[in-house]
């Protein structure tokens, strides 16, 4: 359903290449995780897929369709971004997802647009603070309301730069349950920066690794190995299952090369 | 308990409405200031007179005080506070700056240097010693308002063109360029005095308290084409800003050409505000503070912050000229004196409640 072809990206011609030659597909309903150290150019990624950063080369299919040869309306209806960290956002929290109707709104706001909004709050839980500042509210319900705004686009690709950032254990897991139910509710494409492997082993589909600036690996479970995570990671791992879930755990500090 | 979504629409809607009702609130408001603005002075006329001038069913009398003097002058404030105001809340946004003014990127500075030239190398100025109110006036205002425009409008060009060279500048780089201009035609400014003699030096000073008083009808219809060109720019824009306060990659993200929209809006911005100052001076505080109160009242919606602070805008240059011309009559206070003297106070206060509020 959705289709990276070849993306390259360099901040100017003379400089490193940030991101070399990245392809992959997601398919409908598939949330997949982007892992890979920092500065393996997980966030360009995203970002170069969104046009936020012109690519050198590449293309972007949803549904066919090249994305990047839209209008800058028409992408916004295609894909929405959630950046790593919104800056300080001084809106009340239906304001703020009223946002996420802007590609479709000519003059001004519909009622459809006001019930949609009003519908992603009852979805997100966020009713007790439709009118209140975001700026006033916790991290948790922050990330909650950005998704809500993503997904008030009706984007068919949805791009998540470190959703649980910030986050404590149990925001991370809610708000990434509430990314997976989505992907499967709205038919959707999902692709998620994301460190702890853990949480991408449970919520996500599929793994895609980027090493120094290239695509190292991708697919299910399978490519989840020790053997990979040490090459991106430099750290030796253990997988081991418990209650039927993989778990990877990290060797002693002393042992990592 | 329920989540009830009929309830929460019908808050929101309510949230709504209680904006629309300042507005309507503030253009009532200033409504009443200008009428009676209009109406008091050396010769009080009441404020039902006004209105009927105003028709055209007034005496003769009152018909060449109001038409002739006092109306071309309140309509000046309105029309100038207005594009200031409005000029303002749109810099403010783009360059994600609450202290984005005309000031910041030069303008001001660049039209007081463009006036100092008018005045000084054009000979636009002299001294009319008839009365203390009017000791120096300038004889030919069309060259000293060319000259404040162009030199105010180049500063804006410079900025823009340098961001065209240089195309990572963000908003931050864009005011520092703004800081370093303002600096140059500061400096060109005292350089032209230091050369200047007594008359014209006084002309310049002159020029830079700002005068209200000084507009004609036909002035006032450029000032108010400029203006209303403007406001709709920044009215089809205003949900791009209201995307742009959410950063500028949630901007983009939401189909907003950030780069576009904060150059052509800065442009904009900037040029009404050049036009506005060289007509009537140097008038400070209006455009920084307009936005920030209103910011208190409907918070930083750019459908409601944009007409909102335009009218405030106006409301607050007209009663800073009604208290210049009032407070110590028959004298009138220089009202880029005012503005600054009463602007400076509420300013301090907005910043120690914190600038960002929402309503």
């Amino acid at each position: 359903m959705v289709k990276i072809e070849n993306i390259t990206f360099a901040y100017n011609q003379a400089s490193r290449k940030i991101l070399k030659d990245v392809s992959f597909d997601i398919q409908k309903n598939q949330c997949i995780a982007i892992l890979g150290n920092n500065g393996a150019g997980k966030s360009t990624l995203l970002k170069c897929i969104d046009r936020i950063c012109p690519a050198q080369e590449g293309m972007v299919f949803v549904n066919s369709s090249n994305v990047f040869k839209m209008t800058k309306n028409e992408m916004a209806q295609n894909i929405a971004y959630v950046p790593q960290s919104s800056t300080s956002i001084n809106m009340t929290v239906f304001d703020s997802i009223l946002l996420g109707r802007k590609p479709y709104i000519k003059w001004d706001i519909t009622s459809e647009d006001r019930k949609t909004v009003s519908d992603l709050i009852q979805k997100m839980n966020l009713g007790d603070f439709a009118l209140r500042n975001v700026s006033e509210l916790s991290g948790g319900e922050v990330q909650k309301v950005m998704l809500a705004r993503a997904l008030a686009q009706e984007p068919k690709l949805l791009l998540l730069d470190e959703p649980t950032s910030n986050l404590d254990p149990r925001n991370q897991h809610e708000v990434l349950r509430i990314v997976k139910k989505i992907a499967q509710e709205h038919n959707i494409c999902v692709a998620i920066i994301i460190h702890d492997l853990n949480l991408a082993i449970r919520y996500c589909d599929r793994f895609l690794f980027l090493k120094d600036s290239q695509l190292f690996s991708y697919g299910g479970l399978e490519t989840m190995t020790p053997e990979n995570i040490e090459q991106v990671y430099r750290i030796h791992v253990h997988i081991v299952e418990h209650m039927g879930i993989p778990v990877i755990v990290p060797f002693p500090e002393e042992k990592v090369i | 308990m329920k989540y009830d979504q009929t309830i929460e629409l019908q808050a929101y809607n309510n949230f709504v409405k209680r904006k629309k009702f300042i507005f309507v609130i503030t253009v009532f408001i200033t409504i009443i200031v200008a009428l009676f603005a209009v109406s008091a002075g050396s010769l009080d006329i009441p404020i039902p007179e006004v209105v009927k001038t105003i028709i055209g069913k007034g005496q003769i009398q009152s018909e060449m005080i109001i038409m002739g003097i006092r109306l071309p002058r309140v309509v000046t404030a309105i029309i100038v506070g207005a594009s200031l105001a409005a000029s303002g809340a749109v810099m403010q946004c783009v360059l994600q700056n609450p202290l984005a003014s005309a000031s910041t990127l030069g303008v001001s500075q660049g039209a007081a240097f463009g006036a100092a030239l008018g005045i000084i190398v054009f000979g636009g100025g002299v001294v009319n010693s008839d009365s203390a109110a009017t000791a120096i006036t300038i004889n030919n205002p069309y060259i000293v308002t060319l000259c404040a425009f162009v030199c105010g409008s180049l500063s804006t060009l410079v900025v823009i063109v340098l961001s065209q060279f240089k195309k990572d500048l963000g908003p931050a780089g864009l005011i520092l360029a703004g800081v370093a201009l303002s600096s140059l035609f500061t400096g060109g400014s005292t350089l032209l005095q230091y050369f200047a003699d007594e008359t014209k030096i006084s002309a310049v000073v002159f020029w830079t308290f700002g005068n209200l008083g000084s507009t004609g009808w036909a002035e006032i219809l450029i000032l108010t084409i400029v203006f209303f060109v403007a406001l709709i720019y920044f009215l089809l824009n205003r949900w791009n800003y209201n995307a742009m306060e959410s950063g500028a990659d949630t901007a983009r993200s939401l189909g907003v050409n950030t780069r576009t929209v904060m150059l052509i809006s800065m442009g904009i911005a900037s040029l009404t505000s050049a036009v506005a100052v060289s007509f009537v001076g140097i008038i400070s505080f209006v455009g920084l503070v307009a936005p920030h109160i209103m910011r208190r009242f409907v918070g930083n919606d750019y459908r409601y912050l944009i007409p909102c602070s335009t009218v405030t805008g106006a409301l607050l240059l007209i009663l800073a000229d009604t208290f210049g011309r009032l407070i110590i009559a028959p004298v009138i206070l220089p009202i880029g004196a005012i503005t600054s003297f009463l602007g400076a106070p509420l300013f301090l206060y907005i910043l120690f409640r914190g600038f960002n509020h929402n309503g």
